[in-house]
């Protein structure tokens, strides 16, 4: 006789809530396979914990969002947020999409010049540019995004030296009534910091203003914050246009749009409470084509998204290390991820599901990662069917900041994989060893050996 | 529009804190020439209303809006395919927002909803007062929403005391002093975040008005109702339909301007000088609805019309003096039904 | 550890599983509703590892580790007490 497929024994009260397959039915529907790729076979072939991003998912956001913005604007142009995932394979799927990149260190300028990308094609961002940094830049006619009055006359400096013009864009802060405001990075729109940035650098005639770049936020889940904001970097265009009569190129909206994540403490799941692309294209594009712009001088729209773009093309799959009881009776999961590896989970509530088949009994548990440390908590609470030492979890929703605020504390960082749209399975970043880390130390004569009872 | 509906119902939770999802039936039961088979949609296995047959035909347990719509969309479907719904009635605040969402879904598979849209309901949020109130020319308390401790003194110099502080979606405390402010706002930032809301004092009289717009600008109907006896959770136990006009003109005017579709509360408030401000919008009918039903109003059965694409006057008459007294009742209900309900999801 | 399921307790076809001593109900999944039968039959810790084993496709030490946290279970909703 068949034997008949094993489930750890489940007793749940019915007094706490809803336990019936109807209540949460569907919630932990187990997920086998990501575009025809087997997880199982994933995790065996390149271990657990291992990321898994689907390069059909990421182009597929990717259209949805250029589309939006395109439809409703002529002249549109996306730049890869390069610290949002700075793997190279990844960032290559951008720019084979026609984004530009955008950086915002020397680090990540020079992975975009090694992945190919001109140097007209990359925005440098981000409060810290060296002078050295600044001399790349420059001699590889990148665009410039000044952060604050530092940099600016360090800028005209270096322009002298180099007799180049760069070519360059303020970045403008601003109250767009949204709390908190990001005031620390670039120049402030209300006192008019923003226009003595502007004047300098058209009185001075050193510096190609060829732009104007602002970010107003991060996870922003009002689409009418950016009208606000792109109704006050067109306000500020068409201020030099009138002074200065300078035609500014573009316009950058920075990035900040939410992606399908909830976060903590929130209702709704994001999925059903975040805008769309178009909710965000609709407040932008509509502001910026009722603004004022001729339509010969109507400036090209930058768009710097990042997390939206990745991050539910990303998941984090992860065996069962254990399973315990607390002392106060809640079940709880220990997982070989933890947050070394997926930081976003001290922000979100990262959607979690079963690979293997389960029954509708579920319980709710606390997930830990494998981690000695108090802080290693994956998720609060989450309801999930019985599950065995060895089992997969597949953890959704991590395409973004995971795999580039990762750290190597305690354990290694694991493999990263990425799926093609004919469902093969491609290796992006093999799995630290041991080996890795010790390389890049090195051992003080007198510390070489010893001697243990 | 058929002879006999199918309507979904949510908000059985008849308790000491009822939901509207019982008087709303009750509504739909009155309506003259119309049969109506009723079906309940509950979050939780003791929901009163699961457990009385001569109101709720056939009941179906559903996720919770905060598992997603995705999940609540699946089990609809299901319910639909078994019942074919001509219409659904959510009556909770939680799941208003993802009902919207999924309005023309529903709407695809034939089953009509009665619903504000997304703005009108985004706006009316109690921290966005001040603004809805510019916006449409309203009178509302004075309010600020303060972001952090610092700027308390400041927001603190423009209000006299009492002052009431209050969190983002609920709680409020009246404080009479800078100390019961600190602790209120800390008190509420820890529970709730911010915003913070720093709301004038008004003393004055409270009134309450259900009501029903037809998205269109037109008001089809307005009753206004005095609470007569408070329970301890701040609910009516007992009230009475009002004559005054100024609240009926005041609702009139909010519906006007903001194109409002579907049931609503108003909460008011009138000064001693007999000025009116507006204090909440519910976006929903109340748990006294069936008193405008009562005094000649049935609004939850001219929603559906209206649904459909009805032509539906407005009314014109109400019963002044209409009064209701709430009342508690303890069911005897079988342990089989509870078991049904919590292990197969269906009653 | 041995169990002795309280008698007054029924489980029934669905997992539905009544306390009448507490008040307290309770849903239990197949394998729950299995070693509840199994109690009620007086069967010993051993016993029920055995015949779990035999009927499903996990190994003696995964059942007898789930065994133990039901059985605590068990006890901690009064279903049970140690024989």
């Amino acid at each position: 006789m068949e034997k008949k497929r094993y489930e750890r024994p489940v007793i749940a009260s019915l007094n706490a809530g809803i336990t019936n397959k109807f209540g949460t039915r569907n919630l932990n529907e187990p997920i086998s396979h990501i575009d025809g790729a087997s997880i199982k076979e994933i995790t065996e072939q390149y271990g657990s914990p291992v990321f898994i991003l689907s390069e059909r998912k990421i182009r597929q956001l990717y259209r949805d969002a250029y589309r939006a913005f395109s439809t409703r604007y002529p002249k549109v142009q996306f730049a890869w947020s390069y610290k949002t995932n700075y793997l190279n394979a990844v960032c290559n799927v951008f720019h084979q999409e026609g984004s530009w990149a955008e950086v915002v260190s020397i680090f990540e300028y020079e992975k975009a010049l090694a992945n190919g990308v001109e140097g007209r094609h990359i925005l440098f961002n981000g409060p810290e540019k060296t002078e050295s940094d600044l001399r790349k830049a420059i001699e590889h006619e990148s665009l410039i995004h000044i952060d604050h009055f530092d940099e600016l006359y360090l800028l005209l400096e270096i322009s002298e030296s180099l007799k180049k013009r760069p070519r360059v864009a303020i970045r403008v802060n601003m109250d767009t009534g949204i709390y908190p405001m990001w005031d620390r990075f670039g120049f402030n729109y209300e006192s008019g910091q923003a226009w003595d940035a502007i004047n300098k650098i058209i009185l001075t005639n050193k510096l190609d203003l060829v732009g104007l770049h602002c970010h107003i936020g991060t996870f922003m889940l009002s689409a009418n914050a950016y009208a606000v904001a792109a109704s006050k970097l067109a306000d500020l265009a068409l201020g030099i246009k009138l002074h200065h009569k300078q035609n500014i190129e573009y316009l950058d909206l920075g990035g900040g749009f939410a992606s399908k994540n909830t976060l903590k403490g929130s209702f709704l799941p994001g999925a059903d409470t975040i805008p769309s692309f178009d909710d965000y294209a609709e407040a932008i594009c509509g502001t910026l084509l009722n603004a004022g712009f001729t339509r010969e001088n109507l400036p090209m729209l930058i768009l710097e998204t990042g997390r939206a773009l990745v991050d539910e093309a990303g998941f984090l799959a992860s065996s069962v290390v254990a399973n315990k009881r607390l002392s106060d009776g809640r079940k709880a999961l220990v997982l070989d991820a933890g947050v070394n590896i997926l930081f976003t989970s001290f922000w979100y509530e990262h959607k979690m599901t079963p690979v293997e088949p389960a029954s509708h009994h579920t319980e709710a548990s606390v997930v830990y990662g494998p981690l000695c440390m108090n802080i290693d908590v994956v998720r609060e609470s989450v309801t999930l069917p019985p599950l065995r030492k060895n089992d997969l979890v597949l953890i959704h929703t991590v395409g973004a900041y995971n795999m580039t605020q990762w750290m190597q504390f305690i354990a290694m960082r694991p493999a990263v994989v990425m799926i093609d749209p004919e469902g093969k399975t491609h290796l992006l970043r093999r799995a630290e060893k041991t080996d890795d880390l010790n390389a890049m130390e090195s051992m003080p004569e007198h510390l070489q050996s010893f001697s243990l009872a | 529009m058929k002879n006999e509906l199918v309507i979904a119902v949510s908000g059985l939770n008849n308790t000491d804190n009822p939901g509207p999802g019982i008087p709303v039936i009750r509504a739909l039961r009155d309506w003259k020439g119309k049969k109506v088979r009723i079906i309940g949609l509950s979050y939780d296995h003791l929901e009163p209303g699961l457990y009385l047959p001569n109101w709720v035909d056939k009941s179906y347990q559903v996720p919770y809006p905060s598992a997603g719509s995705d999940n609540l969309m699946l089990r609809l479907k299901y319910i639909h395919s078994v019942e074919g719904l001509d219409f659904i009635f959510p009556n909770f605040d939680a799941e208003l927002f993802t009902y919207m969402k999924m309005a023309p879904e529903l709407q695809s598979m034939g089953i009509h909803t009665f619903l504000p849209g997304l703005d009108q309901f985004e706006e009316r949020h109690k921290y966005r007062l001040p603004e809805f109130g510019e916006k449409y020319q309203l009178a509302v308390p004075k309010s600020l929403s303060v972001n952090s401790l610092s700027e308390v003194p400041a927001a603190l110099s423009q209000f006299e005391f009492p002052v009431v502080v209050k969190g983002k979606f609920y709680e409020a405390y009246i404080a009479y002093s800078m100390d019961q402010v600190h602790n209120y706002f800390h008190r509420i930032q820890a529970k709730w975040g911010l915003p913070v809301i720093f709301q004038q004092f008004i003393q004055g009289s409270e009134y309450n008005v259900v009501a029903l717009g037809d998205g269109r600008g037109n008001t089809i109907g307005a009753v206004p109702m005095r609470k007569q006896y408070i329970t301890d959770k701040g609910k009516a136990w007992a009230g009475i339909t009002l004559d005054e006009p100024a609240l009926i003109e005041m609702t009139r005017k909010l519906i006007a301007a903001n194109q409002w579709r579907g049931g609503m509360e108003l909460e008011l408030i009138k000064d001693r000088n007999g000025q009116l401000y507006i204090v909440e919008i519910n976006p929903r009918f109340p748990a006294w609805v069936y008193l405008a039903v009562a005094a000649g109003q049935n609004m939850p059965a001219a929603a559906v019309k209206l649904a459909f694409g009805e032509e539906v006057p407005p009314f014109e008459h109400y019963e002044v003096g209409k009064m209701f007294v709430r009342y508690s009742w303890d069911n005897i209900v079988n342990l089989s039904d509870f078991e049904k309900i919590s292990t197969l999801g269906e009653l | 550890m041995n169990l002795r399921l309280k008698n007054n307790i029924a489980v029934s076809d669905s997992g539905f599983v009544f306390n009448p001593s507490t008040g307290d109900s309770f849903s239990i999944n197949p394998v729950g509703i299995d070693i509840i039968q199994l109690l009620r039959a007086s069967k010993s810790e051993h016993d029920i590892i055995e015949d779990l084993s035999e009927r499903y496709d996990a190994d003696t030490q995964t059942i007898e580790k789930d065994l133990y946290d039901f059985f605590t279970l068990l006890l901690q909703h009064q279903l049970a007490e140690k024989a």
